[in-house]
């Protein structure tokens, strides 16, 4: 079972403190693997924000294949950063050659495009890479997007700190904003894409529990978008969501919860804005998750929120100090990241909302 | 000795033989009272008797006279096999059993130049059916927890009505950043997921029909269950048109048109919407055979509803008038939907068939939106009169077609807007619960079931040929008559009462299905949790297939 945490903060954080915050709930994953998306990038990248950075796993003649394209299509690369690795020996890491994070500028043809079209340049750039590396497994590119970094792999958490030197705190790979998860072993086969958090267009997801409604999801997605596609993990039906119902139908985050787990009819009908409910329900049934979840995400303005099932068969956490919010399933990971805080405010979040922590760090419950 | 008349009808050429013991009958009279098809009847027969009353043999002949019960062999008063005789003789004198050298499609259409009719039974194909090669396989264990179908609430409801994409809808962010609603959907009703089907009250008998009635009533106001029902053609008493019961009721429009005059006419009294419109053009047990209502069973008070003579009234097997997909989506849709003022959704029942899938393609792309939901009914399904031909050699089984339906919605990412409803012999083996379930795994929103409901009702026909005589009018079970006597056979209020105990059992089923996959909302197209043991069926649906 897949263990997820969120941390967001004032401060730039390392991603060491993704790590403790996952550490201590290892009982509970079975250190299959680690990954993480860091937004509201600090240290090194605090310079670009504006600018893509491409977050990519592969083999030399997968470079090879990413900056022909790239090239191609125009990019004009301005910064590339490769973590310096610790390839002791023993280590549980399945590895791959190159760990790549490359900052670009856009085309020069797309200087006076409006955000949309590069937003649909960048899916679409990032899409093509992702096929063109999928022959022969060259390589995996998981986001491609300003101010993102991603970083997956399989093995043991702490292996894999150990590897990319997570566990040494420095100024230069830091967020504010970090979305983590310690499991790579999904019901189905091993695969890097299948790890959650999953990021699309600005938005991320990453979920604890099992989706029942996977396959109504997943076809019912299939025809939404052309970014919707993989789904190797059942999880990330909930990024698809997400970014179906704030992005592309422009619907507020309120009504996420309504979509994925709608109000039984018996109490829909005593709302007064019950047709509206409907309607919403009626349309997306296809969307419905009916299954024991606890989702973790965040929208392109790094809102984070978390909700979970209707019957919240699956737990979540949210704690804070004066600067900094976790999220983790387990309180565990909270007590190690922030300690000194005031644990009777921690909120469990119950089947009915969504916990809701906006850019000023204020923490806001509301109700579905 | 006789000389023998080979080409005279005998009672071994007849589907049943009555089996008569003379020696329990008492000469009651009850068998004959009761059997309505006057399939047997009082004769006499001369005995003899050979006996002695000396001491030694001295062989003597009594010749006597004796009453007894005797089959009929005449066409028209074939017995039907129902056993109503058996069911009221009080010393178990009669039964009938059935004849496996029987020679009735022959002789009968050789004595009469036409071939038999029958009420809509499927007595051909009777062997194992494709749902019950069909489990649910895939239990939550671990990593999702089953639900407990006691503990936990479940919101099994489904739709009718025409469902528009979400980019379609009327939605708008205010100032607030909320959403609001700026104009109007089409109208959605959401209903238990299993209608009650289509039998008219002219097929039916008033007492059945009203029993159905009643038990839908109970079971909204009562049960907490929106069951519909659906009217099938020929109107309902205008009493109920302008009660607030309308809202559970389905009206039915089909090609005979009959009782839509009193409906329109009802119109301006209505106090409440019907649950919705269905325009049958087709029907599973005898596609393209249209509706056939004998004139027997054209009594008084359908001659009222209906607004027609006493004659056989026949439904043509096809609108007359409507040539294309287009132009009844344009003509007859459009009408129904603006009668109601679009307040009511507008559905289409079709028979399952190789071209299934077309017409359910054209109407999910109709532009108007105005189909409210595709009633796919197949080959087991129906009740009223057909040929045995059609019943026999025509249609399509209705399991693959609405799987096919389903998935060409998938196909275009369309899924659920038009919401899929199936027939077609669910609950033929006693379970509609789990057939229901299966359908809707498979992609059906909901089913409907007709033929099950007059087994509730106490029907003694089955699909082995027994009784099929719903469409004589002389239906020993009181169901399909619209004798007065024979009605009176048929206590409403218990039909009612079965109607609603199968309801509320059914439901609990329901959930017992639902529990076990972890779902509390109806599995719509959830193929995933579906198994079979079949190769070919597990292939043709796109289900797992085990061993
Ligand atoms: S079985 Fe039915 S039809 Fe046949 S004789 Fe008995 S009552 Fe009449
Ligand atoms: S409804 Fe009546 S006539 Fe028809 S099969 Fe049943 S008992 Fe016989």
């Amino acid at each position: 079972m897949c263990r997820i945490g969120a941390l967001k903060s004032r401060h730039y954080l390392h991603p060491s403190k993704a790590l403790l915050l996952m550490q201590s709930q290892q009982k509970g994953h079975d250190n299959s693997g680690f990954a993480m998306v860091m937004q509201d990038l600090g240290g090194r990248f605090a310079d670009y924000k504006k600018l893509p950075t491409l977050s990519l796993a592969c083999t030399d003649k997968g470079l090879e294949i990413t900056r022909e394209l790239l090239r191609a299509t125009g990019f004009r690369r301005v910064q590339e950063w490769q973590p310096e690795v610790n390839p002791i020996p023993g280590l549980d890491i399945q590895a791959l050659a190159n760990y790549a994070f490359q900052t670009f500028d856009y085309p020069e043809s797309y200087r006076h495009a409006t955000d949309r079209e590069k937003e649909d340049l960048l899916t679409d750039t990032r899409l093509a890479l992702r096929a063109a590396l999928e022959p022969g497994e060259e390589g995996f590119v998981y986001s491609f997007w300003p101010d993102v970094i991603t970083l997956k792999e399989i093995g043991d958490p702490r292996a894999i700190g150990t590897y990319f030197n997570l566990w040494q705190e420095d100024e230069e790979f830091t967020a504010k904003l970090i979305t983590a998860q310690c499991r790579q072993n999904t019901n189905y086969e091993i695969v890097r894409y299948a790890a959650h958090p999953f990021f699309m267009q600005g938005y991320t997801a990453l979920a604890n529990g099992e989706n029942t409604f996977y396959q109504k999801n997943k076809e019912f997605q299939s025809n939404l978008h052309r970014g919707y596609i993989g789904f190797e993990s059942d999880s990330q039906c909930f990024l698809y969501t997400l970014h179906y119902l704030h992005r592309e139908l422009g619907w507020p985050l309120s009504t996420y919860k309504h979509v994925i787990t709608p109000l039984p009819f018996e109490d829909a009908v005593k709302r007064p804005d019950h047709e509206q409910l409907l309607v919403m329900r009626q349309s997306l049934a296809h969307l419905e998750i009916n299954g024991p979840n606890t989702i973790i995400g965040v929208l392109p303005d790094n809102t984070l929120f978390t909700c979970c099932d209707a019957k919240k068969l699956r737990p979540v956490v949210v704690g804070r100090d004066a600067d900094t919010v976790a999220i983790s399933s387990e309180v565990c990971g909270i007590n190690e990241v922030l300690p000194e805080r005031d644990w009777e405010a921690d909120i469990y979040p119950n089947e009915r909302e969504i916990v809701i922590i906006n850019d000023t760090l204020e923490v806001q419950r509301w109700n579905q | 000795m006789e000389p023998v008349k080979i080409n005279d009808l005998a009672c071994n050429d007849l589907p049943w033989k009555i089996a008569y013991d003379p020696e329990r009958c008492t000469l009651c009279g009850s068998c004959i009272a009761a059997c309505t098809f006057d399939a047997i009847g009082p004769r006499m027969e001369r005995r003899r008797m050979i006996y002695s009353d000396s001491e030694t043999p001295d062989p003597k002949t009594l010749f006597s006279a004796r009453p007894v019960i005797d089959q009929q062999n005449v066409l028209k008063n074939y017995c039907r096999g129902c056993g109503v005789c058996e069911r009221v003789c009080p010393n178990s004198a009669i039964s009938a059993l059935r004849n496996p050298d029987s020679r009735f499609q022959v002789v009968h259409q050789c004595a009469t130049g036409t071939a038999p009719k029958r009420g809509g039974r499927n007595n051909l194909e009777v062997q194992s059916r494709t749902l019950d090669t069909l489990r649910v396989g895939r239990i939550s264990q671990m990593t999702d927890p089953s639900l407990d179908a006691q503990r936990h609430t479940f919101d099994c409801l489904a739709p009718l009505g025409r469902i528009l994409p979400a980019k379609s809808l009327p939605l708008q962010l205010n100032a607030e950043g909320q959403l609001t609603q700026g104009g109007s959907t089409p109208p959605v009703r959401w209903i238990y997921p299993v209608i009650i089907g289509d039998m008219s009250i002219g097929a039916l008998s008033w007492r059945m029909w009203e029993a159905i009635a009643m038990a839908v009533a109970y079971l909204n106001e009562e049960c907490g269950l929106p069951v519909r029902m659906c009217s099938g053609e020929g109107g309902m008493p205008v009493r109920l048109l302008k009660s607030r019961h309308l809202k559970y009721m389905i009206l039915q429009i089909a090609s005979g048109h009959f009782g839509w005059n009193r409906i329109i006419q009802a119109m301006p009294h209505m106090v409440e919407d019907p649950a919705g419109v269905l325009i049958k053009i087709g029907q599973g047990a005898k596609p393209g055979d249209g509706g056939l209502l004998m004139a027997a069973k054209v009594a008084e008070h359908i001659q009222a509803i209906r607004g027609v003579p006493k004659t056989d009234l026949l439904s043509p097997p096809n609108h007359q008038g409507l040539y294309s997909i287009e132009e009844s989506v344009q003509k007859m849709f459009l009408s129904f939907n603006a009668a109601f003022k679009f307040r009511v959704p507008v559905a289409i029942k079709v028979a399952a068939s190789a071209t299934s899938v077309s017409v359910f393609n054209n109407l999910v792309r109709d532009p108007y939106n105005i189909v409210g939901g595709f009633f796919l009914d197949g080959i087991d399904g129906g009740t009223g009169a057909a040929h045995d031909i059609s019943l026999d050699h025509t249609g399509h089984p209705s399991v693959s077609k609405l799987r096919d339906c389903y998935l060409a919605a998938v196909a275009q990412g369309r899924q659920g807007q038009i919401p899929l409803w199936a027939a077609g012999g669910l609950g033929k083996t006693g379970n509609l619960a789990a057939d229901a379930f299966k359908m809707i795994c498979l992609g059906a929103n909901g089913v409907f079931s007709g033929k099950l409901i007059l087994q509730m009702a106490g029907c003694l026909g089955n699909d082995l040929g027994r009784c099929n005589a719903c469409n004589t009018g002389l239906c020993p079970a009181g169901i399909t008559t619209q004798e007065p006597v024979l009605a009176r056979r048929l206590d409403p209020e218990r039909v009612a009462e079965n109607i609603v105990n199968y309801f509320l059992g059914m439901d609990m089923d329901l959930r017992k299905l639902m529990a076990p996959i972890g779902n509390s909302a109806l599995p719509v197209g959830r193929s995933d949790c579906l198994v079979s043991t079949d190769k070919a069926v597990a292939d043709r649906l796109q289900v797992q297939h085990v061993c």
